[in-house]
């Protein structure tokens, strides 16, 4: 038995924010409520600290199987679980991709094996994600995966798109895009505008991935499936997710955290800074910010894509795509949202919890009888990232050195704390 | 005193005080060559790695001729023959080369930023010879000198440039420079060569896809080569473009009567300039060139002279001429 004392407990999903014990019991939580008399009970203390509900991470490359040079399982996870992350969906584009039941049992036994947090993998969509034929979803659903996504690329076709939709929703999967027009996409690395000009470097219009949005909104309502949109980033894409959700179409959407800090203002010749989508106007950040906050907008997810520095340290149109993302998301999210006075820290959990809860059709509350996943952090300990401190294997993030005020403290995974910060490492303000 | 330039990256964040100081140190090595022995000392026992990892013919002479007319040794690196080619990095080759210790790298790569890049990397002073799409510092500074020469002045020209500004990184050093000197600049070509952002790039930019009005009192003319090995986009016919954009001599009487014609080259006769106006008297090409070794020269000497900038000129220093 575990008890977390005073913590101030803030859960959108059963709609509190007080001061609460809340008591574990085994891989469940068994009581919260004040005051809880637990005498055998390990005790943690959580005085001055928020108590929430497990994070989800709806988005995330592990890079296991097959490219364990920049991650793998392990380390990932490692990274997620500092991060406040009790439950991460990676992405099918490993090697080989995750679109057969037998690599999908691969990951979930190396997880069970090796990872601190819960692993919900993702199969593709389309064999080898290659957008020719469906991947065998339903074998993979038997065995484990909670979405369907050929991320790093679109679904290629509207109309496997739409088988896609039909056969997963069948099976109680949401289609998770990644949008993006290949043709206005054609060899960009950043986001067309003044910027892109001025550095020199090929832009990719706003439009590459709200034309594909659009795409996949009309299929929406052509299947009545559940479609998610993954790191969407521009406020035409938002716009169409808008419309969809009044219509009632069981659309979603996440956001991560670059998209809603950083713009294309920021991009210098450093490939910490080069992303897909790319970093967008600082006109659809804001709008991306209202979005978070109105409700339009599902999830937070990270979109961590660890990429080893020998690959990532080299010209910026050459060098990949993707930032890592676990231990910088909760903290950028206070930095531009919550102490911008832009988002309550209510809304701010629920982008974290009951939101990608809800994408991947699961609940996600602190009450009796559910499992005992937690994230505890602190809203105002000063603290400052360092890259080279991160158990993820790779370096790439345009934070490093960025100093912080709130942040993860422990991470409870099924009853278990399965990371906690050394208070010491806080500095007292 | 002018505090000595650490690199040569990008005219964009280069002073107005530093740009004409580098025009006046450029302005003897410009007598310079036509001096009978075109050999100095004053870079002797100096070695400049001039490492061109995109083809290049005319700036990788100009560089080469620049360091061994100040009697520096030179180290050439292309493209076709590195280790690129077999899968080493820019920075692991760059590093090698600097491990023979030359007294600075000049170079030009396809991909933007390569040179700022490079420069954080290594502890030698980096001169951009021109960087993907992004900058052409040389270029800018060498096509300054030939205004101010050939004009009296370089401020406040109204400056026309004509062809696929969006992918020229001569166009960018350009707009950067003369606008420092008060240009009143107008970019002129197909729709999609000059997209919406590009006026966003100087103080006084206009866009038009009208030769005839670009044109219109125009007083220094800069012809750009339609740069096809860098365009993504679906390119444009040949015949098209002459028919819109070529600069004939009837388009060329719609400037100033003294109008200066200037192209970067290669130039391609028949395509973006007429061969009439190539060869005519306002045509300066051939000027340029030459006014490249000059500027090349005279950067060289700034970066690894060591000299304090109030030094006497080297070209102009008869005991400096080498035995």
């Amino acid at each position: 038995m575990l008890l977390i004392k005073n913590g101030r407990v803030v859960d959108p999903a059963i709609k509190t924010d007080t001061i609460f014990d809340v008591l574990l019991d085994g891989e469940r939580i068994a009581r919260i409520g004040a005051n809880i008399a637990a005498p055998n009970a390990e005790v943690f203390d959580a005085t001055g600290l928020v108590v929430a509900p497990g994070f989800i991470d709806l988005h995330c490359h592990l890079r296991e199987p097959g490219q364990e040079l920049s991650e793998t399982i392990e380390t990932g996870t490692q990274a997620a679980a500092r991060g406040g992350f009790t439950a991460v969906c990676c992405m099918p584009n490993t090697t080989p991709v995750n679109d057969n039941a037998s690599v999908t049992r691969g990951i979930v036994e190396r997880a069970a094996a090796k990872s601190p947090v819960r692993v919900w993998p993702i199969g593709a969509a389309s064999i080898g994600s290659k957008g020719e034929a469906l991947a065998e979803i339903a074998a993979m659903k038997k065995a484990g995966i909670v979405a369907v996504s050929d991320d790093g690329r679109p679904v290629a076709t509207a109309r496997l798109m739409r088988q896609a939709m039909d056969y997963s929703n069948a099976l109680g999967l949401p289609v998770i895009d990644h949008c993006e027009d290949p043709s206005l996409f054609a060899g960009g690395v950043m986001r067309e505008g003044a910027h892109s000009i001025r550095l020199g470097l090929k832009g990719i219009p706003a439009q590459c991935e709200s034309i594909c949005v659009g795409r996949d909104v009309e299929l929406a309502r052509l299947t009545g499936a559940r479609l998610h949109i993954a790191h969407m980033s521009t406020r035409a894409s938002l716009e169409h997710m808008r419309k969809a959700k009044q219509e009632g179409l069981h659309v979603t959407c996440e956001v991560t955290p670059h998209h809603f800090t950083l713009t294309d203002e920021d991009v210098r010749y450093d490939s910490n800074y080069k992303m897909n989508p790319p970093l967008a106007s600082r006109e659809d950040r804001e709008a991306l910010v209202e979005g978070l906050a109105d409700g339009s907008i599902d999830a937070i997810a990270t979109d961590h894509a660890p990429h080893h520095p020998a690959s990532k340290d080299v010209e910026f149109d050459r060098a990949p795509f993707g930032i890592t993302g676990f231990e910088t998301a909760l903290a950028l999210g206070f930095s531009e949202l919550v102490h911008s006075g832009k988002l309550s820290l209510m809304r701010l959990i629920e982008l974290f919890t009951a939101g990608p809860a809800r994408v991947l059709g699961k609940g996600r509350k602190i009450a009796e009888g559910e499992p005992a996943d937690l994230t505890i952090f602190s809203t105002d300990r000063s603290w400052t990232f360092r890259a080279a401190d991160s158990p993820s294997k790779s370096r790439n993030t345009p934070f490093d050195g960025r100093a912080f005020r709130g942040g993860p403290i422990a991470t409870i995974v099924a009853g278990r704390v399965v990371y906690s910060q050394p208070l010491a490492t806080y500095s007292a303000d | 005193m002018l505090q000595r330039l650490q690199h040569i990256l990008d005219i964009e964040s280069l002073n107005p005080e530093q740009i004409t100081f580098i025009l006046d140190q450029s302005k003897p090595f410009q007598e310079f060559q036509r001096h009978p022995l075109k050999k100095l000392a004053t870079l002797r026992g100096k070695t400049v790695a001039v490492a061109f990892f995109e083809a290049s013919t005319r700036t990788r002479i100009s560089f080469t001729t620049a360091a061994s007319r100040l009697g520096a040794d030179t180290m050439n690196l292309q493209a076709e023959s590195s280790s690129l080619k077999k899968g080493e990095s820019l920075i692991d080759t760059v590093k090698t080369l600097e491990a023979m210790r030359p007294d600075a790298i000049v170079m030009r790569h396809s991909s933007s930023g390569a040179a700022a890049f490079v420069a954080e990397r290594v502890d030698i002073p980096v001169l951009n010879a021109g960087d993907g799409t992004h900058e052409h510092p040389t270029q800018a500074l060498l096509d300054a000198l030939t205004i101010r020469d050939r004009k009296g002045k370089l401020n406040d020209w109204n400056v026309t440039i004509l062809g696929d500004i969006l992918h020229s990184r001569v166009a960018r050093s350009n707009i950067h420079l003369l606008g420092k000197f008060g240009a009143k600049i107008t970019l002129c070509g197909p729709a999609m060569w000059i997209p919406a952002g590009l006026e966003r790039l100087g103080p006084k930019l206009l866009r038009t896809t009208c030769i005839e009005k670009a044109l219109h009192g125009a007083d220094v003319i800069i012809v750009l080569r339609t740069q096809t090995e860098r365009i993504h986009e679906p390119s444009l016919a040949a015949d098209e473009f002459i028919l819109g954009y070529q600069l004939t001599e009837d388009r060329l009487r719609l400037a100033s009567s003294d109008a200066l014609v200037m192209h970067p080259g290669p130039m391609i006769r028949g395509l973006e300039i007429d061969p009439a106006v190539a060869d005519g008297p306002q045509c300066a090409v051939l000027e340029q060139v030459t006014n490249g070794l000059a500027v090349r020269m005279a950067l060289l000497y700034h970066l690894i002279g060591g000299a304090p900038a109030d030094a006497p000129h080297p070209a102009k220093e008869r005991s400096n001429a080498a035995d």
